[in-house]
């Protein structure tokens, strides 16, 4: 099929394509009539699928373009390598969107064109916009460690995009003989869920205390710190005696090469034959972003941080890990709440308002066991400068000090605010 | 002296709603949303903001901004927030 990107077909004609393509039951576009304009959303993730929901409660036509019909979270997705949870526990359609309006094309964006504002689908049509958001996450650096690439992830997996990764791994821990070594290499900064390594390593050693007692958890890290480091570590020593392993950058943790044959990886310094192999590598933006070179040659897309707007390229915003939004680190609540500012923003610049001066949260919970959780919070503004930063005073980690019962109810509270922001996102 | 009350209360409210002009309320209370679920309904753990009264909800992050009540997270989170802040947020799941 033809693109309609041409600059002599009006938007309405482009839509009425991508309305024909997508006219299989995905239900009827909402009436144009009271819409400040149309907004076009790539992904639906955290970020994107936050952006259509608070979109169309302000009134705003929305399109949300994703490839997969259903989204498996990164958030809880350690849990399912534990086997505390099973994949569907994570995995979330897109019917409450739908239901809200949301005109929802199960589609893969090949191209931007930000001269005529379209985006072309790998189905063949176009999708004109008044204002797009982007919220695609990241990519992979292959390379970066030798040996690893695509290939490689499926004997070694990453598991850092959740869905069949996730579940690879978990069939190789569960396949493993007790007594393995499980290895996990974590990627220097920044990257997707900082403490999300180290909750996964704390998992995996629930699921080998219960099941494989005498095998052992390998973090070889590039850092020689990381999120929650006191937390995580009192936590392990408290749960899993001396399972997990952590050996920082100065000692020799950087994974520079792997060969997933002989499942050998080599650091620095060492050679570790493992069982299990979880290579997480060092991570940049989603590469759709170069088709309009919103990175600016670098691997994140540099945005203002009032209204999420490309610096590069106006009328497209950005959110969530491929954006770089100040202080904030890249996490599903992140990108939850920089939608909904963003979204506020667009639904102003549409009807000619100023954008509303924006405030974020961000809570980050890990479960170091089933019944032990942890978190770092932060409240974000914009300083004078423009950038999203933390409000001094405010926020920190839990209390080192805190007895079993405080773990306890933080680990109630990471399942209930899986439970609200999947709710936020998708309900 | 209820009228009285009443009567301080209402000017406070004034006064905080041209303060809180600064950060647009509903941004303040969406961002609550992550935790507490959409317009403060939480399906699962955590409570629930909807339905609470303004004045309950405003006295409670005070609590927990100058740690007069013990919580997990809560007393990191409130003390991110003036006190007119507290009250635009309280407004605005009051008056939901």
């Amino acid at each position: 099929m033809a693109r309609t990107s041409s600059s002599g077909s009006s938007r309405r004609d482009v839509l009425k394509l991508a309305g024909l393509a997508t006219a299989a039951g995905f239900g009827v576009r909402p009436a144009f009539s009271q819409s400040p304009g149309h907004v076009v959303v790539v992904g639906g993730g955290f970020g994107g699928a936050t952006a259509a929901k608070y979109l169309r409660r302000a009134g705003v036509d929305v399109t949300l373009i994703e490839t997969n019909a259903t989204f498996a979270t990164c958030p809880f997705s350690n849990t399912v390598l534990g086997g505390i949870n099973e994949i569907d526990a994570i995995t979330h359609g897109y019917d409450g969107l739908a239901a809200h309006g949301v005109q929802v094309v199960p589609d893969t964006v090949t191209g931007i064109n930000a001269a005529n504002k379209s985006v072309s689908l790998q189905g063949g049509t176009a999708v004109s916009y008044d204002r797009l958001i982007l919220s695609p996450g990241i990519d992979f650096k292959w390379g970066e460690i030798e040996g690893y690439d695509e290939a490689a992830a499926e004997v070694m997996p990453h598991a850092w995009k959740a869905g069949a990764q996730t579940e690879l791994l978990r069939r190789q821990l569960i396949a493993m003989d007790d007594g393995g070594v499980v290895a996990i290499a974590a990627p220097g900064n920044p990257f997707r869920c900082p403490p999300g390594p180290y909750e996964r390593a704390s998992l995996i050693a629930h699921y080998l205390k219960t099941h494989k007692p005498a095998s052992k958890v390998l973090i070889l890290d590039s850092k020689d710190s990381f999120s929650k480091q006191g937390l995580f570590q009192a936590g392990w020593a408290e749960l899993y005696g001396d399972m997990i392993e952590w050996v920082p950058f100065s000692s020799g943790g950087n994974v520079a090469r792997v060969d997933p044959a002989t499942m050998t990886v080599y650091t620095d310094f060492d050679t570790h034959v493992v069982n299990v192999a979880n290579i997480i590598p060092a991570q940049r933006s989603n590469r759709l972003v170069d088709t309009a070179d919103l990175a600016n040659g670098g691997d994140w897309c540099p945005i203002n941080q009032l209204t999420f707007e490309s610096t590069v390229q106006p009328g497209i915003h950005i959110l969530g890990d491929a954006s770089i939004a100040g202080a904030m680190p890249k996490s599903g609540f992140s990108a939850n709440a920089q939608a909904k500012v963003c979204a506020a923003a667009i639904a102003a610049l549409l009807r000619g308002d100023e954008p509303p001066s924006p405030s974020f949260i961000n809570t980050c919970y890990s479960l170091v066991g089933p019944d032990y959780g942890i978190s770092v919070a932060a409240v974000y503004r914009l300083n004078a400068e423009g950038a999203i930063a933390g409000v001094e005073g405010a926020g920190g980690v839990s209390p080192g000090d805190a007895n079993a019962e405080f773990r306890k109810m933080e680990a109630e509270y990471a399942r209930g605010w899986y439970a609200s922001i999947t709710s936020d996102m998708f309900g | 002296m209820r009228a009285l009350l009443i009567s301080i209360f209402g000017m406070c409210m004034l006064a905080t709603a041209a303060a809180a002009d600064e950060t647009a309320p509903a941004n303040l209370a969406n961002a609550c949303a992550g935790c507490h679920g959409t317009d403060g309904k939480s399906p699962g753990q955590i409570p629930m903001i909807a339905g609470m009264a303004a004045a309950d909800l405003a006295a409670e992050l005070r609590q927990f901004k100058n740690d007069q009540k013990a919580a997990t997270v809560m007393n990191r989170i409130a003390k991110g927030y003036t006190e007119a802040e507290i009250d635009a947020i309280a407004n605005y799941f009051g008056g939901m």
